[in-house]
């Protein structure tokens, strides 16, 4: 196995594992940051969901290798203690149930206001309708969104920027 | 009440009795805990096993209950906060582990704010009364002229104060009251208002801990490949192809474990339970992906077991024919046989519900540490204490030696009452000599898990000529739930006949409740709502039926249900009657708000249902919209609850959200199908789920009430389909009887 360099919330990373091993359990189990989550494996829920180069990915089907000397921000990346406007306002309108799911709805959620500044309802449905939560916490999230796309656009900035 | 929490209520109940006044007391309070490693334990005032006050003003609240999205780490630190009269700024909360001086820490059936509602208080009452008397004894006043506010005992006459962390070792050293008083509801500051979750926070910064997060030293990474029909057994395995995965360390046989009842609940003999870990063979390996490339790679050969040939077409025909017939009667008043036989008016309709399984988001996994007969393990579950019993079990050590520390849940919706996966946990680290984290894949977990059982129901009502229901009856079949676990065709309806059947139970003069037994190797659990979602789905249907062949609006056939006659306390164990004042106020109250009597244009339509179940009062108004290609959309579902005392209203406008969401993923998605003995489901893709696009606009109105708190989790769940249901009636006049609804019925031709 071959050492396969990455780039994690600004920290470089050189993982030896398998170039076909998933993001997500290199993040996890190599790396050590387990706020980005398993919930199916296939893309189909959306609770591993990253930032590759800013754009949200479903870590659980990218390959490692396929990221070599990307840069990767993970929930933990988002912001310095937690001050991203989209968990300030996740947490204003206590979206989260389990929260299991809510690191994946945060990292899409910061992704699409990074491109629309005020999203509608139909815009925060197609931007997170690969997304599954099984609490049902779907009518706050939308009502978080508004919230944080409401705030100073300067604070918005800070998607995709490491701590 | 929930079957779960029916068996709660029963086991601590037990508890109590086995160990005698003096027991329930002293789980109360009498109990010290000491800090954690620190010296200035003897400092801090730890009048019971839920209070402990740092001479800094820092106080600890323990929280034994599992936390998995319903809030208990908050609600009922604010129980005790409340009585406590605590600066909630310095309260800490802490998880408690497993440990017999909090009782029964089982956490399900909605029942984790009422069972600590009493207990709490009194614990946060007899910490405050001794921390007045601590201050009064300072200031050589009277106890009657001290008040305590926001973590301070206050003697306005001599404009004094202490806090609490400047009383706590002079309140340690006195004795603890055995009757402190609680405080009235008018002097309530916290309970009843909106307070913020105390683990917010790390969740939306990553940092919250569930179990698939455990991270030990040396720790190695487990899956397992278990046999792919319900009921089959390991028969051979070759190793050799999982051994040459890279990162694959062991490959470890797990074998059949005959598991106990999840409550302790006492088998007959020879009963026929079905309650087995079924094994399987795991890979041990250095990271979970590894283990999961093992699992692919062994080769197994299976027993397929007695249920190998099942499938649900089969299994649909034969509870469709068992309705038929007459079955085991569970509750029979007047003549309704005789009754519908000559009634003027017959109206008879079937219902079913298919098996459905948990999904939650966190897969089945749990970390386990077996060394020198001692067995740690730390897991997301909501029954440690019958998981501990069985992992002392099948490791032959005894229960004493077990630790369990309970992490975050990732959703639990009763999947994690069960103690399976624990187990397998425990074997497969002694196997291993190592810490092992054994992760399911979500395959696993779809096609492992314990189904809502599935459900024909026959209905039949018989009106006299000025339309009034002369007879009710109403014939289930399904497999047994209970039984599954303890064994025999035991009835999951005992203690909910009334709150899941529902009225007309104990409304009408003649009715009659029977029970016919599916027998299947598909394992059955408890389920978020369990038997009262199928027989509400049924009965709240129905009642709508009996309204349109009757020409009544279906609110006011409800109403006049309920008016006609006090309905029975419900059987079992649940003992209190429903309250129809507050039934009907809630049924009033989703009307009113959901304008229940103003037209909607063609193809919309409202529909109701209403419960009283664990506790609450609750009724739903949801309204729909039925396209031409018969698509449903649910617009909007106004709910009104009566869950009496309320403790935090923003926790139950989320619950209430989250089981209206629920709801709808049972009523439009859901169903697990079985083809020769195997679960025909594998992943989101098959078993699809309400998703954000669906969701409709949720309305909640709480009433306020300070009788006991009712539970909130669970209630609004059976009140969904049905009403959807019913909107759907009212937009097209086609009545949807199955679950999923099959909505090919709907396009218009």
């Amino acid at each position: 196995m071959d050492a396969i360099s990455i780039t994690v919330n600004g920290k470089e990373h050189s993982v030896e594992v398998s170039p076909d091993t998933p993001l997500l359990w290199v993040l996890r189990d190599t790396i050590g940051l387990t706020g980005t989550k398993f919930g199916c494996g296939m893309a189909l829920c959306g609770a591993c969901t990253v930032h590759i180069d800013g754009e949200p990915a479903r870590s659980c089907t990218t390959r490692i290798s396929a990221v070599a000397g990307r840069k990767i921000t993970t929930i933990e990346g988002l912001s310095a203690g937690g001050r991203h406007p989209v968990q300030l306002a996740w947490q204003s309108a206590q979206v989260p149930q389990c929260g299991y799911c809510q690191a994946g709805m945060i990292m899409t959620s910061a992704a699409l206001l990074a491109k629309n500044s005020s999203p509608t309802d139909a815009d925060i449905d197609e931007a997170l309708g690969g997304h599954i939560c099984r609490c049902g916490t779907y009518q706050r999230i939308r009502a978080a969104i508004h919230q944080a796309a409401s705030q100073p656009s300067e604070r918005k900035s800070g998607a995709g920027e490491p701590r | 009440m929930s079957a779960p929490a029916k068996d709660l209520a029963r086991s601590t109940r037990r508890e109590f009795l086995k160990t005698g006044a003096a027991g329930a007391a002293a789980l109360v309070i009498g109990f010290y805990v000491p800090s954690e490693g620190e010296g200035a334990a003897a400092k801090s005032f730890a009048p019971n096993a839920y209070v402990q006050i740092k001479p800094s003003g820092e106080i600890r609240l323990v929280i034994a209950r599992s936390e998995m999205g319903q809030g208990p780490r908050t609600s009922l630190a604010m129980i005790l906060a409340e009585e406590l009269d605590a600066d909630w700024s310095r309260v800490k909360v802490q998880q408690a582990d497993l440990d017999p001086k909090y009782g029964d820490m089982t956490t399900g059936g909605s029942f984790s704010v009422r069972s600590s509602w009493g207990p709490l208080r009194q614990a946060g009452a007899s910490a405050r009364s001794m921390l007045i008397t601590a201050a009064a004894n300072s200031w050589s006043v009277p106890p009657g002229e001290c008040t305590t506010r926001h973590s301070a005992v206050h003697h306005a006459a001599s404009k004094r104060q202490l806090s609490y962390g400047e009383l706590a070792e002079k309140a340690a050293a006195l004795p603890v009251p055995k009757d402190a008083p609680l405080k009235k509801t008018n002097e309530y500051r916290m309970l009843g208002k909106k307070e913020d979750r105390v683990d917010g926070h790390p969740i939306v910064v990553g940092e919250a801990h569930y179990g698939i997060d455990t991270r030990l030293p040396g720790m190695l990474y487990a899956a397992v490949t278990r046999p792919p029909t319900f009921g089959g057994r390991l028969k051979s395995f070759d190793a050799a192809p999982a051994l040459s995965v890279a990162g694959v360390r062991k490959v470890v046989e797990v074998r059949a474990v005959e598991l106990p009842p999840l409550f302790g609940e006492e088998r007959k003999p020879n009963s026929g339970h079905q309650h087995y870990l079924w094994g399987g063979v795991a890979i041990v390996a250095d990271s979970t992906w590894q283990a999961i490339a093992g699992c692919r790679a062994v080769k197994a050969e299976w027993d397929q077991g007695p249920g190998a040939s099942e499938s649900t077409e089969e299994q649909r025909a034969q509870c469709a024919a068992m309705v038929k017939g007459s079955g085991k009667e569970l509750r029979k008043i007047g003549d309704p046989e005789g009754t519908f036989a000559s009634a003027a008016k017959k109206i008879e309709a079937e219902y079913e519900l298919p098996f459905v399984a948990h999904a939650s988001m966190e897969p089945m996994n749990c970390t386990a540490w077996v060394r020198e007969g001692k067995c740690e393990v730390w897991a997301p579950v909501q029954n440690p204490g019958a998981m501990a019993t069985a992992i002392a079990t099948a490791l032959g050590i005894p229960s004493s030696t077990i630790t369990i520390h309970i992490t975050l849940l990732g959703g639990g919706f009763g999947r994690r009452l069960n103690i399976d996966y624990g187990v397998e946990a425990a074997l497969i680290s002694r196997a291993a000599g190592a810490p092992v984290k054994v992760a399911w894949t979500r395959e696993d977990d779809m096609r492992h898990d314990y189904y809502r059982p599935m459900s024909h129901h026959r209905l039949r009502a018989g009106l006299d000529a000025q339309n009034q229901i002369t007879a009710w009856l109403h014939h289930v079949a399904a497999p047994t739930t209970d039984g599954f676990y303890v064994g025999g065709d035991l009835p999951d309806m005992g203690g909910t006949e009334l709150a899941g059947v529902g009225l007309p139970n104990g409304t009408v003069p003649n009715y009659l409740l029977e029970q016919s037994f599916l027998h299947t190797a598909v394992p059955r659990g408890y389920w978020r709502s369990v038997d009262v979602f199928w027989n509400h789905f049924a009965v709240q249907s129905f009642i709508d039926e009996v309204a349109a062949a009757s020409g009544a609006d279906p609110l006011e056939l409800r109403r006049r249900l309920i008016d006609t006659k006090q309905p029975p306390a419900a059987g079992g164990d649940e003992s209190k009657p429903v309250d129809v004042k507050r039934l009907r106020a809630v049924m009033d109250l989703a009307a009113e708000r959901s304008g229940w009597a103003a037209p909607l244009e063609a193809r919309r339509g409202r529909g109701i249902a209403s419960l009283f179940g664990w506790d609450s009062y609750i009724a739903n108004v949801a309204e729909a919209t039925v396209a031409k290609d018969g698509s449903i959309r649910v617009d909007r579902i106004v709910t009104a609850i009566d869950c009496g005392q309320v403790i935090n209203p923003d926790m139950i406008r989320a619950q209430m959200e989250g089981g209206i969401v629920w709801g709808l993923t049972a009523a439009f998605y859901s169903q697990i199908t079985v083809e020769n003995g195997q679960p025909q489901q594998f992943n989101f893709n098959d078993y699809p789920v309400l998703r954000i696009a669906d969701m409709p606009r949720v309305e909640v109105h709480i009433i306020p009430s300070h009788e006991s708190p009712g539970g909130v989790g669970e209630p609004t769940v059976p009140c969904v389909a049905p009403a959807v249901a019913n909107a759907i009636f009212a937009a097209t006049g086609k009545r949807l009887r199955r679950l999923p609804f099959q909505t090919q019925e709907l396009a218009q031709s």
